[in-house]
């Protein structure tokens, strides 16, 4: 009797898919690295020694923090739509996901211009200059990297690669979605809530 | 048992053997391959490159030392050195070639085909190696300013603001943070990947409760690089910014905070201590039951004891700056969580002994290594509470009794370990054995060497000889240390030199090693070796923490004592 058996596995042996517990580390790996420029924003509140302030210059996104947001909704939609095989309803969803996205970019971008040829404030301005880029910024990466691969996820959609058996992938994308939104909670509260 | 397969069904006997390869086409497997194997052996095999030349970074700095007002080589050399040696052990060999083991294997034990995303695995690899290179490169492409100087020279935590732009001019620092970033990034994917696989690719019956402990500890060190090699990534994206877009975030004169960066790289730096260490217990673990031929001591009080070390080691950052002038309160706090730690770590020696005890102990090279690590890592362990009380550690912080206390650690501990895993596995990876004989004399030319190294340098720390001092004068008193501690180094030159020659001998030369030359119990043991590509024809079923003991014991199965 050997108790390593060679015949075929037990079909009672499922384990959890390998997208969702990748993604789940990324997100805790991503997290550690948000929570530093977190921390370092916060840190730096009121040390600058030369001017804008955050009072002075910052305005609160609403805009953008709403489509931001709500972009979450459109990306689960997509998702319930493909497990549904609908492929048409999920490319609709896909590409509010994209629209909602891209107009937060946008405002970030004009609130930027504005930063920079208003206000004279830079990254080198002060440390205010130097958190403020580089927090938002980190975020805004991470928005551009998302809108990215929705984008291709749209793409595929639209040029019918797509079918109910791609929903774990794109559940996976949403999960990346749902984070970089999360993030936006922090860094909206942060900045401009509490750091105003 | 040495020479058939335990586990029939393992392999595929049907293909045919294929003609030999072209050099270019072998070069071309190697190059494009995503199989978790060769990926692992590229890792320890970048990573013996690295170990060579950090080694002889430590070598030029003994000679520079050995004797008072010595000038064989210029201050900035010196300095370039130690940086150099540390960033590379940490970065580019003492992560490899942990991961490396990991990557070859975590799968095996597991009784899985590869990793989770071997691809990835690949694109990890890859841009580590890369970061690796990028250090280096920096001897010709660092001097970007006239005079400036050529590779990093700002110590390997590279404290604020010496970093900063004005004080380090040139391009040295930023290959030193470009290619800890790339490092970084490789760091987290592959520990990504082996979450991943452990979490998602256990064979059938592989419960958690029975994975071999070398993979739970695996798993407690990735999750560890989730939050410690996260922040390390942020403070070179910051310093980054400071150097490249002149920002401030480490710039005292506008406002910036040196101290800040103390505290990222420490959060990062002392979890990092136990990244390093973890993977090393995982190898005793392995090793030690086997040469003893009894099953690991005290399963759960092991895992429990991982876990423990793994959270409290994430609040134990700011012993490392003691010095800095934090309070009372948080010199409070970090001396009481870093005295803590030593209790899960004693746990676990507690546990290794019981397992030897009443033991039927085969003195193999491999056992002999893990032996003197106990003893090794015990002693490193009291230098360490010693350094945790704050107060001690004000007098000798900075000074060559904690250079010693870490390398007692870093060598004594994880180097030991991981020469006695390169003993234990080598013949599942070459399917040759290493020989014991030259094995032996790399064993106790390394341990004199070692001690005589290591052991000394503590005197010269206690007298008050501070750390990265380039020369010290002749009525010092620390003359004769200094010569004892550098006599040692010869010693560990032969030793590696002994290794090295070991590994390629026996590589070519070695005998036939079998599928379980040691008549060990876990998983890699059950199909060939070198392993096939596929690992396992079949997809194995296991009922135990043993899966081999119950193929080999089929009368009094390890089953039967599971809870």
């Amino acid at each position: 009797m050997s108790t390593v058996s060679t015949t075929l596995p037990d079909p009672s042996w499922t384990l959890p898919s390998r997208g969702l517990v990748g993604i789940a580390c990324l997100i805790v790996a991503e997290s550690a690295v948000f929570i530093i420029f977190v921390v370092a924003y916060i840190f730096y509140l009121g040390k600058s020694i030369s001017g804008p302030t955050p009072h002075d210059v910052l305005d609160v996104p609403i805009i953008g923090t709403i489509c931001l947001l709500s972009s979450s909704l459109t990306v689960y939609l997509a998702v319930r739509a493909l497990r549904k095989n609908k492929v048409r309803l999920c490319s609709l969803w896909l590409a509010a996901t994209v629209l909602l996205g891209s107009i937060f970019l946008a405002g970030t971008a004009r609130e930027w211009y504005q930063l920079i040829y208003q206000h004279g404030l830079t990254i080198r301005t002060n440390l205010f200059g130097t958190t403020f880029y580089s927090l938002v910024g980190l975020h805004a990466t991470h928005v551009i990297v998302g809108l990215i691969m929705l984008t291709l996820a749209l793409v595929f959609a639209l040029l019918g690669r797509v079918s109910e058996a791609n929903a774990g992938r794109l559940d996976v994308l949403s999960l990346y979605w749902h984070f970089v939104d999360a993030v936006w909670v922090v860094v909206f509260s942060v900045v401009y809530i509490l750091g105003r | 048992m040495a020479d058939s397969l335990p586990l029939t069904g393992a392999i595929d006997l049907t293909s045919a053997p294929k003609a030999r390869p072209l050099a270019l086409e072998v070069l071309h497997a190697w190059v494009t391959t995503v199989d978790h194997k060769k990926i692992g052996l590229m890792y320890i095999g970048y990573a013996l490159v690295f170990l060579v030349i950090a080694g002889l970074e430590a070598v030029v700095m003994r000679l520079q030392l050995a004797v008072p007002e010595n000038s064989l080589v210029s201050p900035q050399v010196f300095n370039r050195m130690f940086t150099m040696h540390g960033t590379t052990m940490v970065f580019f060999v003492g992560m490899p070639i942990l991961f490396g083991f990991g990557n070859y294997l975590i799968p095996l034990m597991l009784g899985a085909r590869d990793m989770a995303f071997p691809r990835l695995n690949a694109f990890s690899f890859w841009i580590a190696a890369f970061g690796g290179l990028l250090l280096y490169f920096s001897f010709l492409g660092g001097d970007g300013l006239y005079g400036a100087g050529t590779a990093p020279d700002v110590g390997w935590f590279a404290y604020a603001p010496l970093t900063a732009k004005v004080f380090s001019p040139g391009h040295s620092t930023d290959y030193w943070t470009l290619g800890i970033l790339l490092s970084g990034v490789g760091t987290i994917g592959t520990a990504l990947n082996i979450v991943t696989t452990i979490i998602a690719l256990r064979c059938p019956g592989m419960k958690l409760s029975r994975m071999p402990l070398l993979v739970w500890l695996y798993f407690i060190t990735c999750c560890m690089v989730f939050v410690a090699v996260g922040p390390l990534t942020a403070a070179q994206i910051m310093l980054s910014i400071d150097r490249y877009l002149g920002g401030h975030f480490f710039d005292t004169q506008a406002g910036g905070s040196a101290v800040l960066w103390m505290h990222f790289f420490w959060i990062f730096g002392h979890p990092e201590v136990y990244i390093l260490v973890l993977p090393a217990f995982g190898f005793a673990n392995e090793i030690i039951p086997v040469f003893s031929r009894k099953a690991i001591f005290g399963y759960p009080a092991m895992v429990a004891a991982t876990v423990a070390i793994g959270f409290i080691s994430l609040s134990v950052w700011a012993h490392h700056m003691f010095t800095v002038g934090l309070g009372p309160g948080a010199n409070t706090f970090f001396t009481l969580a870093t005295m803590v730690i030593a209790v899960p770590t004693g746990i676990k020696i507690f546990n290794w002994i019981a397992t030897l005890s009443g033991g039927n102990i085969r003195f193999t090279v491999a056992m002999m290594f893990c032996v003197a690590f106990l003893f090794q890592f015990l002693v490193a362990g009291l230098t360490g509470i010693m350094l945790s009380a704050s107060p001690f550690d004000w007098q000798l912080s900075g000074s060559y009794f904690v250079v010693a206390h870490f390398h007692y650690v870093l060598v004594g501990a994880i180097l030991f370990t991981i020469f006695a895993a390169f003993y234990y596995w080598f013949p599942k990876m070459s399917g040759r054995m290493l020989d014991e004989t030259l094995g032996k004399w790399h064993f106790w030319l390394f341990l004199i060497g070692f001690h005589l190294t290591f052991d000394f340098m503590h005197i010269p720390g206690v007298l008050g000889m501070p750390r990265r001092i380039y020369t010290y004068e002749f009525d010092r008193g620390w003359g004769v240390w200094n010569l004892i501690v550098s006599c040692g180094v010869i010693f560990q030159v032969v030793a590696i030199g002994c290794f090295v020659f070991n590994l390629l001998r026996s590589y070519s030369k070695g005998r036939i090693a079998g599928p379980d030359p040691w008549d060990a119990w876990t998983l890699e043991w059950s199909t060939a070796s070198p392993p096939p590509v596929y690992n396992f024809a079949t997809i194995p079923t296991v009922q135990s923490r043993r899966p081999l003991w119950d193929l080999k014991h089929p009368e009094d199965p390890d089953s039967n004592y599971e809870m």
